[in-house]
Parts: structure tokens; C-alpha cells; sequence
């Protein structure tokens, strides 16, 4: 019997490891100088632009001198209007309580140690005072606020409302849509595949503006229906088609015997998909789910083209019209692609965390 | 007690238009009786014993089960009668089909939660008390793939006796599993069945079917060729096809 050994010491400290894999013969040393010299290059520029020539305030005069890097008092003077859009300014506080309640109550969802029946309660209770917040009046009453009316609504909480919602609302339709492709019963199947082939095929820009001009024409006068609910609507169907198809993906990859011992241990149909199939297929696609995700939430700034200004509308809200700062949108952009990240960032290592979470439970 | 507690009266099974893989088959199984279905591959052993819990439908013939009829797929699927012979019936699949995302227990209770409306604290005790007869109580807590073969094996039975079927089928249960491994799983369906209960088992295992079975039934192309005592099945078969089945599973 040979006694087990320990492998052979590798001595890795990062003087060895950066010769072993950037000089290792002189190939690969040449492109590693050539590609250490550009991103210098790149950096030291961006550096010099965005940090030692910059101009930190407000100051109009001050950002057209000559030699001025970035402008980032643009993002100073500007602020209120890229994050809160048209909102009245006397009102900005409500859109950011509400906000606020709206992410918490997004982070504690996001918790597993979170999951009991008085998330429920918390979502029921939290989604009325946000609305009243934002609207001012709830189901016609009124609660002594002055009433700001949805087209008036923008910025970061437009956002995060058009993005979480439809999220929300998009991924049990696409559930049952991915069910309903995959039924026995025809009729099902082909309403689903329509629904999914009409939808991909149409882009999201023109779904918009059908939500938004044509449907009103189709709706008997008098009727009205909310614009922000009509551009929900329409991101929520875009958006559950293409997840519709991750989710199908997934319950394809759900080996046959498994639903064959559901149905041999006498589970129902739909006991099957809810118990045995789904938890699976989900756990299979949640990469390709965080990708729709956070497409969606930047898929958003289309809304736009109706004439609602979530972040990247209302930052076009707050310069175009002002020659004084219209010349530095660009520093502008930087601040909402910085905010954009940000959330992105944020959802991607959430899903990372969940991913490890469950292969915890499951190691295979 | 005589009448048979499975009747197969002359079915047919076609898969689409052209392959005929069960031929007027004629079986009754009486109540308490184990039997080894063997064959070629091909032959419809499997077929055979998942027509008995709807997992395969058939066009044309009669099926009973304990009493209740299976319709053929012409007529539909009667979902009622399904839905009690499934908790009649318990099965076992060459490839153990336990559920990947739920530990061994919750394997175990979700059928007599879900189907038979058990109080989850019952369920768990029932649970645990066939974990203990599959004598893999110690690991209820683990997840399948953190098993052995053998050990997976051992779950699924486990989880298929939850719902105290009547019948248990078993369909090629050691034909996924090391060689080691194999005995483990045999003695649990060997004591299964000295405690009386109605068996039927596709397996290649001669070693058991000589033991356990009290009847040997041999099929080749969909058809039931030969059905008879493992002794004299073993020791002297009628057909010239059994004859060449034999000779060549049994010359290693």
C-alpha cells in the first residue's frame, strides 16, 4: 500500500506568476509591452481628461476655458433634472421616499431568509404608499399632496419602476408561455408560438409606439388608459417573449425520467412543473434570465420616444434645452452610464450569489 | 384472492404506424406473485410494465389494475383511474429518477404530501420509516448526486413504497449501477418480496429471478414467447429463441 502524498509545492508569488504569463518566451513578452504601453496610453489620457483637468464646479466660464478637461459640474448644477426628470421641483422629495421604499423593499425580496408569507403583506402595503406618493392621490382619494400625473414622472424612479415591474410581472408569463409551448393540447401551443414568433419579430421602439398612439385609436372614446400603464404593458409582453424562450430552453433540459417519476408517484400536471420541472429549468437559465433582466433595464430608456423621461430622457431633458450646458452631455452620459452600471453591476453578482446558492444545495 | 391483481387481455402497442413493439399480449399476475420479465433488448419489457402505470398508452386490447380498467388511447385517457393506480403502483427506473433539487427526504415526502394530502410531520415520520427499511436513514438529509449508485437506487425504492402500493415494477433497477453495488439493491427488492409483496421486474439478474421469482416471463419482438417457473424456465426452456437467449447471457 502506497501512503497518500501531497501534491508538489508550487511556489506562486506574483513576481513568478506575471513572468510565467506575461514574459513567458518572446512572443507573448512583446504583446504583453505593446498592450501594457497602449492601455497606459488610454489611461493616463483618461485620467488627465476626468481627474487633473477637470472642472469640479458649476461654472459655465470656468468649463469653456481653454485647456478644461471633463466638466463635472455639469452633473452639479444639473442633478435634480437627470435624475428626477419633469417632476415639480417643490415635490422632488416624494419620487426619492418613494424610490427609496420601492429598492428596499427590492433588496428584501431579494433575501432568501426574506421569503415568508409577510413579504406578501410588506409588497401590498409598500406598492399603495409608493403610488400615492408619486401621484398624490390614491383611488381618488386625496392625501393633501398636490397630484403629479404619470407623464410627469422621470428620472431614476421611472426607471427603476418601468424596469422592476415589468420584470416582476414578465417572468411568470413567460413561465406559462414556455408551458404552453410545450403543451399537448394544439390550440395552447399555437397561441403561445404566435405570440412569441409576433413579438421577437417587432422591435421594441415600434411596440412602444404601438402601446402608446395606436392602441388609444382602437379603444372606445372616452376610455383613456394611463400612458405609463400602456408602456408597461408593452415592455412587460416584449420582455416575456424572449424570456419565454430562455425559460423553454430550460424545461428542455429537464430530463424525461424526472417527470416520468412525477407522474408514477401520482403528481398532477401542474404539481409536476410546479415541484419537479420549473425548479430545475429556472435554476438551469438563471444566467440567461439576468441577462433579459438586465437588458430590460436598459431597454427602458426607449420609453423616451412616448415622450417619458426615465434617466437617459430626462438627461436630454436637462441639457438640449440650455446652450449654456448643452456642449458637456457628454460628461452627462459618463454620470447615468455610472448610475446604469451601478444597478447592472449589482444585479449580475446578485444572480452569481443566488447561482452559488443553489449549487450548495446541489452539487453535482 | 385468485383473481389476478393484473390482466393483460390481448393488447397491442404500436409506436406511430409501423412498429408494432407489444403483440396480443396475454398475461395475469395474481395478487402477492413476483415475476422477472427478461428479453432481448427491444423485445418490449419496459413497454410492458410501464403500460401498467399509464406511462405508455396502447390502442388496442384490455388492462386491468387491481380491479379499475385502463382505457386505450382510443378512447382517451380516463384521468380519475390514473390518478389511483399511480398511487397504487410504485416504480423503479434504470436510471432512479430522483429529484436532483430536493434533499433525500423531501424526495421522499412530496408524494404523500402532494398526492395523498399527508400532514407534512406524518409524511416526514412515514418517510423516514422506509428510509430505515432501505437502511439509508443516516443520509435523509443529503442530496441524490451526493450518493452512490446503490445508494440512489435504494432512495427511489424508498420513495416509491411512501405511498404503500400494491404493486412495485421495476425496470432494469441494476443495470445503471457498479458491480459492487448491485447486491445492496437486490437485497432490499429480495426482502421486498418475502414480505409479500406483488412484483414485477424487468432484469437481466438471473441470480435473482432463480431466487425470487416465482415466474419467469421471456419476451422477443413485442411478444410474450414463454412464460414459466425459473426452474424449469432456467434448467429446461421450450423455444429455440429462449434457448439462444440463455445460452448467451449465461456463458460468462
Amino acid at each position: 500500500m502506497i501512503p497518500a502524498r501531497p501534491a508538489p509545492f508550487t511556489s506562486a508569488t506574483w513576481l513568478s506568476a506575471v513572468r510565467q504569463h506575461l514574459f513567458a518566451d518572446w512572443n507573448t513578452g512583446l504583446a504583453s509591452v505593446v498592450l501594457l504601453l497602449l492601455l497606459g496610453y488610454a489611461g493616463t489620457h483618461l485620467l488627465d481628461w476626468g481627474m487633473l483637468r477637470a472642472q469640479w464646479m458649476p461654472d459655465v466660464a470656468a468649463c469653456r476655458a481653454d485647456g478644461v478637461g471633463a466638466c463635472w459640474g455639469v452633473v452639479a448644477e444639473k442633478y435634480r433634472v437627470i435624475l428626477l426628470g419633469r417632476y415639480p421641483l417643490e415635490e422632488q422629495w416624494r419620487p426619492v421616499v418613494a424610490s427609496s421604499l420601492l429598492l428596499a423593499l427590492l433588496l428584501v425580496s431579494c433575501l432568501r431568509s426574506f421569503w415568508r408569507p409577510w413579504l406578501a403583506v410588506l409588497w401590498l402595503l409598500g406598492l399603495p404608499i409608493y403610488f400615492g406618493l408619486m401621484k398624490g392621490h390614491l383611488w381618488g382619494l386625496s392625501l393633501g399632496l398636490t397630484a403629479v400625473d404619470t407623464d410627469r414622472w422621470g428620472g431614476l424612479p421611472l426607471t427603476l419602476l418601468l424596469s422592476s415591474v415589468s420584470i416582476a410581472l414578465a417572468l411568470p408569463l413567460a413561465v406559462l408561455v414556455a408551458l404552453g409551448r410545450r403543451s399537448e393540447l394544439p390550440a395552447i401551443r399555437a397561441l403561445c408560438s404566435v405570440y412569441v414568433e409576433l413579438v421577437r419579430g417587432v422591435p421594441l421602439i415600434s411596440v412602444l409606439f404601438m402601446a402608446s398612439f395606436m392602441l388609444p385609436l382602437f379603444l372606445p372614446q372616452g376610455l383613456t388608459i394611463d400612458v405609463l400603464l400602456r408602456v408597461l404593458v408593452g415592455i412587460t409582453l416584449f420582455a416575456a417573449a424572449y424570456m419565454a424562450e430562455v425559460v423553454r430552453g430550460g424545461l428542455q433540459a429537464v430530463p424525461r425520467g424526472q417527470v416520468e417519476a412525477a407522474a408514477s408517484l401520482g403528481l398532477s400536471w401542474w404539481q409536476t412543473q410546479r415541484h419537479v420541472v420549473l425548479p430545475q429549468a429556472l435554476t438551469a437559465v438563471l444566467p440567461g434570465l439576468v441577462n433579459n433582466f438586465i437588458a430590460i433595464f436598459k431597454d427602458t430608456s426607449l420609453v423616451t420616444i412616448v415622450s417619458l423621461y426615465e434617466l437617459t430622457g430626462a438627461l436630454g431633458l436637462a441639457l438640449n434645452s440650455d446652450a449654456d450646458w448643452r456642449p458637456f452631455k457628454l460628461e452627462g452620459y459618463v454620470f447615468i452610464a455610472l448610475i446604469y452600471f451601478l444597478f447592472c453591476f449589482s444585479i449580475s453578482r446578485y444572480s452569481l450569489w443566488v447561482e452559488r446558492q443553489l449549487a450548495l444545495g446541489n452539487p453535482s | 384472492m385468485n383473481e389476478p391483481i393484473i390482466q393483460f387481455d390481448l393488447l397491442n402497442k404500436w409506436f406511430g404506424q409501423h412498429l408494432h413493439v407489444l403483440r396480443d399480449i396475454k398475461l395475469d399476475v395474481k395478487r402477492g406473485e413476483r415475476i422477472v420479465v427478461c428479453g432481448p433488448s427491444g423485445s418490449g419489457k419496459s413497454t410492458l410494465i410501464r403500460c401498467i402505470n399509464a406511462l405508455e398508452g396502447f390502442q388496442s386490447g384490455r388492462l386491468f389494475v387491481d380491479g379499475d380498467e385502463l382505457r386505450s388511447d382510443a378512447a382517451g385517457p380516463d384521468l380519475k383511474v390514473i390518478d389511483q393506480i399511480r398511487q397504487k403502483v410504485g416504480m423503479v427506473f434504470q436510471q432512479f429518477n430522483l429529484f436532483p433539487h430536493l434533499s433525500v427526504l423531501d424526495n421522499l415526502m412530496l408524494a404523500p404530501i402532494k398526492v395523498a394530502g399527508m400532514a407534512p410531520q406524518a409524511a416526514h415520520e412515514l418517510a423516514m420509516a422506509q428510509l430505515e427499511r432501505v437502511r439509508i436513514a443516516e443520509q435523509a438529509h443529503k442530496f441524490p448526486l451526493q450518493l452512490s449508485g446503490g445508494q440512489q437506487q435504494r432512495v427511489a425504492i424508498a420513495r416509491a413504497l411512501c405511498l404503500k402500493p400494491k404493486i412495485m415494477l421495476f425496470d432494469e433497477p441494476t443495470s445503471a449501477l457498479d458491480p459492487e453495488m448491485i447486491t445492496e439493491v437486490l437485497d432490499v427488492m429480495t426482502e421486498l418480496a418475502s414480505a409479500g409483496m406483488t412484483m414485477m421486474c424487468v432484469t437481466h439478474e438471473m441470480g435473482f429471478a432463480k431466487t425470487v421469482a416465482d415466474r419467469v416471463v421471456f419476451m422477443d419482438q413485442g411478444q410474450i414467447i414463454e412464460h414459466n417457473t425459473p426452474q424449469e424456465f432456467f434448467g429446461h426452456p421450450q423455444t429455440e429463441r429462449s434457448q439462444d437467449f440463455l445460452s448467451k447471457i449465461l456463458r460468462h
